[in-house]
């Protein structure tokens, strides 16, 4: 079973994120379960939700609380929330900012977990472009399409096109693909500087 | 077709299969999804003949759904928590009437303290109102209880409530196989109302009676459910036939034949409970659980066969009977009488607190161990209880216990969990 925990604030699309996550998996004949924290959810408040995804059938029901990969949405919550409890050494992280873990004073952090499994990518700054507003879910998870391999970019394509559609669907999809070139690109990178 | 889609939306979708004439609803969290997806399917004209009324509160939501199953028309709604309180009476007068509404609990918590989140007090409360209580483990099996609900109602004249876990369950997006429009025609018939009013020819329905003839009267509410001891299983297993899914029925054991230790609950927290279980039996621990679907009518003779063997019973629920401690388990009990085993109630997950694989993992060791108090709370913080109780003994003028305990706490933000 592979667990994503995603962080975000109220507004962000947090809780759409992770069913569009399930909806990509279920996509490609896999088992999913989404769902959100639960709170008394308000724009701008911190939000989290879940997804697992299996090849069988998913029957538990507590909240992810060790993650195998975490979606921050946005980075402010950094230093509010304990973002990284329990996320796994193998994890995955996938921030929506412009700026690299270094910068983001994480770079004691990421030296317990595998580098070239932790990116940045400006989902806000790529969804502005594509959709014209700065909502990060889809570009984040056409990156972590990319950065994870959980999903295919076409069974996330037809996941948004199905929650959304129309224009606001092309957009969203343009925007993960986006997201998905430039977490490619950071990811050839990264491995060329390895091997170097 | 199999579909991701979230329990709430899964739900609305079989109640709309089901040809609801009158849907009437007040919306309260967490069971607003299925009825503003209902609204939709009306608004569209999906779902058609309907009529979808926005009432002022649940009284009047349940006086609706009477009103309206009364003059023959299958009815329909949903509520929780403080919205299933706030119509009980309705809720005797639908069961002593014999009218065959099915409603929707998304279960949640009672205040006070307020809270939205989930746990089996509201349902619980109402469990000797006369009404079916059948509890749901998974969104695909709350859907398919909303199809075999309508025919139990109706073939027996009494209501229904589907009981689903609220946020766990509602608020899920997983994968469920909803049936086609032709499929559940074939298994739910057309509503043939044993009493109708009707205009044409008038009668009246729920007239006063006295001392000489209330208890028959009465009576019958209670024959209708042993009845449904006999009518639940066969509806489970036609739906089988139709519908290729083992859903419903009284009572479900996993991994229970042979175990020493059995755990009994009810709800979603059962798929917790089996992937536990399974851990466990891994590493050698004989143990399994039964999943109590039916809890009124409460299957006596069922539960009996399915824990008589055990050494002990871990019944784990989500309701608190506050003088006493469980009411599941004190359900199990009557089920067990004159057989010695060794029982324990467990409360858990008032609230919304989450119950998780860890702490049901340390619950058992200390089970099967017979290390256990008869009644256990699972995972209070003690200390927090302890320190409020120390409050109160110093000071007369102590305060309210709500806001004293979250001062003490301190401010908890949206963490991981």
């Amino acid at each position: 079973m592979f667990q994503v925990r995603i962080h975000g604030r109220g507004g962000q699309g947090v809780v759409t994120a992770a069913e569009l996550l399930s909806v990509a998996a279920f996509n490609e004949g896999r088992h999913a379960q989404a769902f959100p924290s639960f709170g008394s959810e308000r724009m701008g408040a911190p939000v989290v939700s879940f997804c697992r995804i299996d090849d069988r059938e998913i029957r538990v029901r507590e909240p992810v609380m060790e993650p195998d990969a975490l979606i921050i949405q946005d980075p402010t919550l950094l230093h509010q929330v304990d973002l990284f409890a329990g996320l796994q050494p193998e994890g995955f992280i996938l921030i929506n900012t412009a700026k690299s873990f270094g910068e983001l004073g994480l770079g004691d952090f990421v030296k317990g977990f595998r580098h070239e499994r932790l990116l940045t990518v400006p989902a806000a700054d790529l969804a502005r472009e594509h959709t014209g507003r700065p909502l990060p879910n889809a570009a984040l998870l056409g990156g972590f399409s990319a950065l994870s391999g959980l999903i295919s970019l076409d069974a996330l394509g037809v996941a948004i096109r199905e929650r959304f559609g129309g224009g606001v669907g092309e957009g969203n999809v343009a925007a993960a693909q986006a997201a998905h070139r430039w977490v490619t690109d950071e990811m050839r990178e990264l491995a060329g500087a390895a091997s170097n | 077709m199999l579909r991701q889609i979230e329990g709430s939306r899964a739900v609305a979708e079989a109640v709309a299969l089901c040809r609801p004439e009158v849907i009437c609803a007040y919306p309260i969290s967490p069971q607003t999804h299925i009825v503003e997806g209902l609204s939709q399917l009306v608004k569209t004209g999906e779902l058609a003949p309907c009529e979808f009324v926005n009432v002022e509160s649940e009284f009047a939501a349940m006086s609706v759904a009477i009103g309206a199953s009364a003059t023959g028309a299958r009815a329909y709604t949903a509520t929780a928590s403080q919205g299933l309180l706030y119509m009980v009476e309705a809720l005797y007068n639908a069961s002593g009437l014999g009218l065959p509404i099915v409603m929707t609990v998304a279960n949640r918590a009672i205040g006070a303290p307020i809270n939205i989140w989930n746990d089996h007090s509201d349902s619980m409360s109402q469990r000797d109102c006369g009404w079916i209580q059948l509890y749901a483990e998974t969104n695909q099996e709350a859907l398919d209880l909303h199809i075999q609900a309508f025919r139990l109602a109706e073939e027996l004249s009494t209501p229904v409530m589907v009981c689903m876990d609220g946020f766990i369950l509602t608020h899920a997006v997983e994968r469920v196989d909803v049936p086609d429009q032709a499929q559940v025609d074939a298994f739910l018939p057309r509503f043939q109302p044993r009493q109708v009013l009707d205009p044409d020819e008038p009668i009246s329905i729920g007239a006063m009676v006295g001392p000489e003839a209330f208890m028959e009267v009465k009576y019958l509410a209670h024959a209708k459910q042993m009845q449904a001891l006999e009518l639940i299983p066969a509806i489970a297993a036609d739906f089988e036939a139709a519908f290729g899914r083992d859903s419903g029925g009284l009572i479900r054991s996993y991994r229970a034949q042979d175990a020493e230790t059995v755990v009994v609950a009810l709800g979603s927290v059962l798929g917790t409970i089996k992937d536990t279980i399974d851990e466990l039996r891994e590493e050698g621990m004989s143990i399994g659980a039964v999943g109590i679907s039916s809890f009124r009518p409460f299957p006596l003779d069922a539960v009996r066969a399915a824990l008589g063997h055990a050494r002990r019973v871990v019944v784990l629920e989500k309701a608190l009977a506050v003088g006493i401690g469980g009411i599941v388990s004190a359900n199990v009990r009557m089920a067990l009488a004159g057989i010695q085993l060794n029982g324990y109630t467990v409360i858990a997950g008032l609230g919304g607190r989450a119950i998780t694989k860890d702490s049901l993992r340390s619950l058992f060791a200390d089970a099967t161990a017979d290390r256990l108090d008869s009644l256990t709370f699972l995972d209070m913080d003690w200390d927090v209880v302890n320190r409020e109780l120390a409050r109160m003994g110093a000071s007369r003028t102590s305060g309210p216990h709500a806001e004293n305990i979250l001062l003490d706490v301190g401010p908890v933000a949206a963490g991981p969990v």
